[in-house]
């Protein structure tokens, strides 16, 4: 079965079909048969035939594209959506390409066996580097249907044009033909050449950014009115006959080993299927979710502590712990110039230092994923944005051909980075294996706010000197990041089910700290980059992996935070100082970043009406709220980004509100500008959470953060008053026909928190060094400072 | 037990126990998609249906103690038409994810019926307790807004 026909068949009513149809979210037949799926091209079909799951040959322009006899096509992506709205972008993109109407086409996206790997999502790269291939394959299937339209009209290529998927005669309008007729429902046959898929081309070139038309336009995301009127298919939703509820019981404290269940604690409740236990995985199955629920909490599952508690005390013994540690990787610190000697001559110098706790992604639905044994294969529905990834990790972890199993990519909650979805993935399918039904695993509330993945915890020493002149000549920056075994994406030996199992890799992951940016024209230069790594490994619910910008926020907060920090000890204007920075050399690299630096950061302080002072605010109000703002810059990758937040901060209670944020950004070619402001909207919300609210609260032996009131997140009642957003293009030849298109998934949330902080201290004058700025710790540093 | 339910203006009899939590009877029995779990503590707001004219939060409420009048989410729209709340979702391109949207509309649902023009402090209030992880908050004000003809 596939996928549209499954969401076909779950769909309640007709009129629901219909609208499924006609929402764009399915491609459905065109003629009396239903096509499914692009055409299997090459030996897939074969393999379809006995029943296996093919890997679509991205070498084959069928794999990517399919038009139908009424004129309309269908678009195969190996993406996956989390809200941002690339599908409706990848859409633009190619219909533009194709020339085609953008409400004549549709895009299916992340199902393993019928649409070709891209790899899902990760790394803002969506735009940047898969819409390329998509492009190039549309302009394929372009030049292919007017080859086929000259052959069939007699006229040359030269003497056609094409618009909206019809094909004249230049000379005699009235003699067209259209694509649907060329080709509707039958095979193009045209192999595609390229290294790899994101290299992936045939014969044709891609238009010049001139001719895009769609491009640049704003059409309504696709998915949209199907998620606001209850008629969207989740992968929540799905429900298959002879499914069955499981819920997860975790190890009640890190390390703790599982010495005995005692089954008849559940086995007479209602619905009880089956408790499952392996090492010290333990999971409960039963007819109806509820009883699963009751079941899981009513399990009597005898566990032996660790001799000794395994975690360090809270986040202030983490960052103590982490300052003793000896680092698993120490890289060789990065020297330009004579650091040294740039400080022994200093006029002054600046030492600060800054920490970051776990933050987790705490989605806003826990993990989830329901699993199908039947006919001896293995399919999964789940909203994890690498689906291709799980299937080669389930098909690895249950020792089964990877051709046995499939992933059907459906709509999930908040798709950020590496989630416990892969997690939950991993353990339906090992159940329903066990059991040989349909299993469904959702985790609950506070297992996703203790087990999910932590984006790593930094601690940040940094010193900067200053010459007689209030220039920076030097800048020595030492991060350090608790990520030591740091998780990939659906690694069959790390997921948490193969942890519990008592599955270890030789070598854990190295994990990653981070580099400040490195636009500063700064002289003398030192980096060092620290990895360390807790005395508890694995089973350990303090486990990283990656979220939204991996390690952006921490060191932008930490290196952002100091270049402040350093324009205060200049007397300097906090935009000024930077600017001067950026404009101190003339070096750029291929991707002009520099001169698109310096685009953005005077294209933020012109839209907030930024007027040049050092902070902190001359005028920051006499009542109980003061009033400052405040700058941050930095880029990732080739997306370029600038903030200006303004905050108030309640002196009498601490509780800072970020009233207004200007962001400027430069992602180079924007294909869809509403949609792309509210990504920005979103990511840089996400940024102020992290800034105000966001911290893995835990003790000697458990994290102590299990819901939404010891893991506070920001609500309606933070929301800024107003976002102006500043799409910017600095590229130095703006109208450049081949301007690169950039990803935008993360950039706006990595400069938030040093900017929320740095509008603190404009504020206060209070300088907030550790991450987040709780109205608690707002006020004790508040009274601190006046004390 | 037996128990019926009227749902969007249709009676369901349900054999479950009676301190079945709402959601799960809606969503596995009845087959709704609107209300969602999130939390099962009443924390988040994305499994709220109106009940009686009150948004209330389906993932605690026992089935048996709902008496009234259950709406959720697929039963805001009216003869095909959407409800202005829904419409002003789209206008305003509100949802990433969308997952949380449920409690979303539904709450502002409940708070326009009760307070057609509500100042930005209301709102805030009023939706206060719906937590959106993508934080679309911003736009979701601006929807609420824009139904309640403020923006018109």
């Amino acid at each position: 079965m596939n996928i549209e026909k499954i969401l076909l068949e779950h769909s309640a009513t007709p009129s629901r079909r219909e609208f499924l149809r006609t929402s764009g979210r399915l491609v459905v037949g065109v003629s009396a048969a239903t096509v499914v799926g692009p055409f299997v091209a090459g030996a897939g079909a074969q393999d379809a035939a006995r029943g296996l799951y093919p890997d679509p040959d991205y070498h084959q322009l069928d794999s990517w594209i399919v038009i139908h006899e009424d004129n309309t096509a269908t678009f195969y992506v190996g993406k996956t959506d989390c809200g941002q709205g690339t599908g409706t972008a990848f859409r633009q993109l190619m219909s533009d390409e194709l020339d085609i109407a953008y409400d004549k086409t549709t895009c299916i996206m992340g199902t393993t066996d019928i649409t070709v790997d891209q790899g899902g999502s990760g790394g803002s790269d969506a735009i940047q580097t898969d819409g390329w291939p998509m492009r190039r394959v549309a302009a394929e299937a372009r030049r292919v249907l007017l080859e086929m339209a000259s052959q069939r009209m007699g006229v040359p290529v030269a003497g056609l044009a094409v618009s909206n998927a019809v094909i004249s005669v230049k000379a005699d309008p009235a003699k067209k033909v259209t694509y649907g007729e060329l080709i509707g429902g039958k095979k193009f046959n045209v192999a595609l050449t390229g290294a790899n898929i994101d290299a992936t081309t045939g014969v044709a070139k891609v238009k010049p950014v001139q001719e895009l038309k769609m491009v640049g336009q704003s059409p309504q995301r696709y998915d949209i009115p199907a998620k606001v009127d209850g008629s969207n298919k989740w992968a929540v939703d799905v429900k298959l006959p002879g499914m069955v509820h499981a819920r997860n019981v975790k190890p009640p404290v890190a390390g703790a080993k599982l010495v005995g269940i005692d089954e008849s604690s559940v086995r007479n409740l209602p619905g009880f299927v089956k408790v499952v236990s392996k090492g010290n995985y333990v999971a409960v199955v039963f007819e109806r979710e509820e009883q699963a629920i009751a079941g899981a909490r009513q399990l009597k599952a005898n566990w032996q502590k660790p001799a000794t508690p395994q975690l360090p005390d809270g986040s202030d013994g983490l960052f103590k712990y982490m300052r003793g540690a000896t680092p698993t990787s120490s890289q060789t610190p990065i020297n330009i110039g004579t650091v040294d000697s740039a400080f022994s001559g200093a006029a002054k110098v600046v030492e600060a230092e800054y920490e970051i706790p776990y933050q987790g992604h705490n989605s806003i639905g826990p993990a989830h994923a329901l699993a199908d044994p039947s006919n001896g294969q293995m399919t999964i529905y789940s909203n994890d944005m690498k689906s291709y990834g799980m299937r080669n990790g389930v098909a690895q972890f249950l020792g089964m051909p990877r051709e046995q199993v499939r992933v059907i990519w459906m709509d999930g909650p908040q798709g950020y980075g590496r989630t416990a979805a892969d997690d939950a993935g991993f353990e339906a399918a090992y159940l329903a294996k066990e059991l040989g039904r349909p299993v469904r695993m959702q985790w609950m509330r506070d297992e996703e706010q203790a087990w999910d993945t932590k984006g790593p915890a930094f601690t940040v020493k940094i010193r900067g000197a200053l010459d007689a002149e209030g220039r920076m000549t030097a800048l020595d920056y030492a991060a350090r990041s608790a990520d030591y075994n740091h998780l990939g994406y659906n690694e069959p030996d790390t997921v948490l089910i193969a942890q519990l199992f008592g599955q270890r890799r030789d070598r854990p992951a190295a994990g990653s700290s981070a580099f400040p940016n490195d636009m500063y024209a700064i002289p003398n230069r030192r980096t060092l980059l620290e990895v360390v790594g807790l005395p508890l490994l694995w089973e350990t619910p303090l486990r990283t992996g990656n979220l939204r910008d991996p390690n952006g926020p921490q060191s932008t907060f930490a290196a952002e935070s100091f270049i402040d920090e350093m324009a205060f000890a200049a007397k300097a204007d906090p935009v000024e100082f930077r600017m001067r920075m950026l404009t101190a050399s003339t070096a750029d690299d291929n991707g002009f970043k520099r001169a698109r630096s310096i685009a953005v950061l005077k294209a933020t302080a012109e839209k907030y009406g930024w007027q040049p002072r050092p902070g902190p605010n001359p005028n920051r109000g006499r009542g109980d709220v003061l009033t400052g703002r405040g700058v941050a810059y930095t880029y990732r990758n080739q997306t370029v980004i600038a903030q200006i937040a303004e905050v108030e901060v309640n002196r009498r209670t601490g509780r800072v509100w970020v009233k207004r944020v200007v962001v400027g950004h430069d992602c180079g070619l924007v294909v869809n500008p509403e949609a792309l402001h509210r990504t920005i909207d979103g990511a840089t919300q996400h940024g102020i959470s992290r800034a105000l609210y966001e911290e893995v609260a835990f003790d000697t032996e458990k994290v102590l953060s299990r819901d939404w009131m010891t893991h506070p997140t920001l609500t309606h009642l933070d929301a800024p008053q107003q976002i102006d957003v500043v799409l910017v293009n600095g590229d130095p030849n703006p109208n450049r026909p081949d301007l690169p298109h950039y990803g935008a998934g993360e950039a706006a949330m990595k400069p938030t928190i040093a900017a929320v902080a740095n509008a603190i201290f404009d504020a206060t004058g209070v300088r907030m060094r550790r991450v987040p700025f709780r109205k608690e710790r707002v006020l004790a540093a508040l009274n601190a400072a006046n004390a | 037990m037996n128990i019926t339910l009227r749902v969007n203006g249709r009676a369901h009899t349900v054999d479950v126990e009676p301190a079945t939590p709402l959601l799960y009877i809606l969503r596995n029995d009845l087959g709704l998609q609107g209300p969602r779990f999130g939390c099962g503590l009443g924390q988040c707001g994305a499994c709220t249906v109106i009940v009686n004219g009150t948004a209330v939060r389906s993932c605690i409420t026992p089935t048996s103690s709902v008496k009234g009048e259950v709406t959720t989410l697929e039963g805001l729209a009216q003869n095909g038409r959407l409800h202005p709340l829904q419409q002003a979702w789209i206008d305003e391109q509100v949802p990433q994810c969308g997952f949380c949207q449920n409690g979303q509309i539904m709450t502002a649902k409940a708070l326009l019926d009760k307070n057609p023009r509500p100042t930005d402090d209301q709102i805030r209030q009023g939706m206060a307790g719906i937590l959106c992880r993508c934080m679309t908050y911003y736009r979701i004000q601006a929807a609420i807004k824009r139904a309640a003809g403020r923006n018109a």
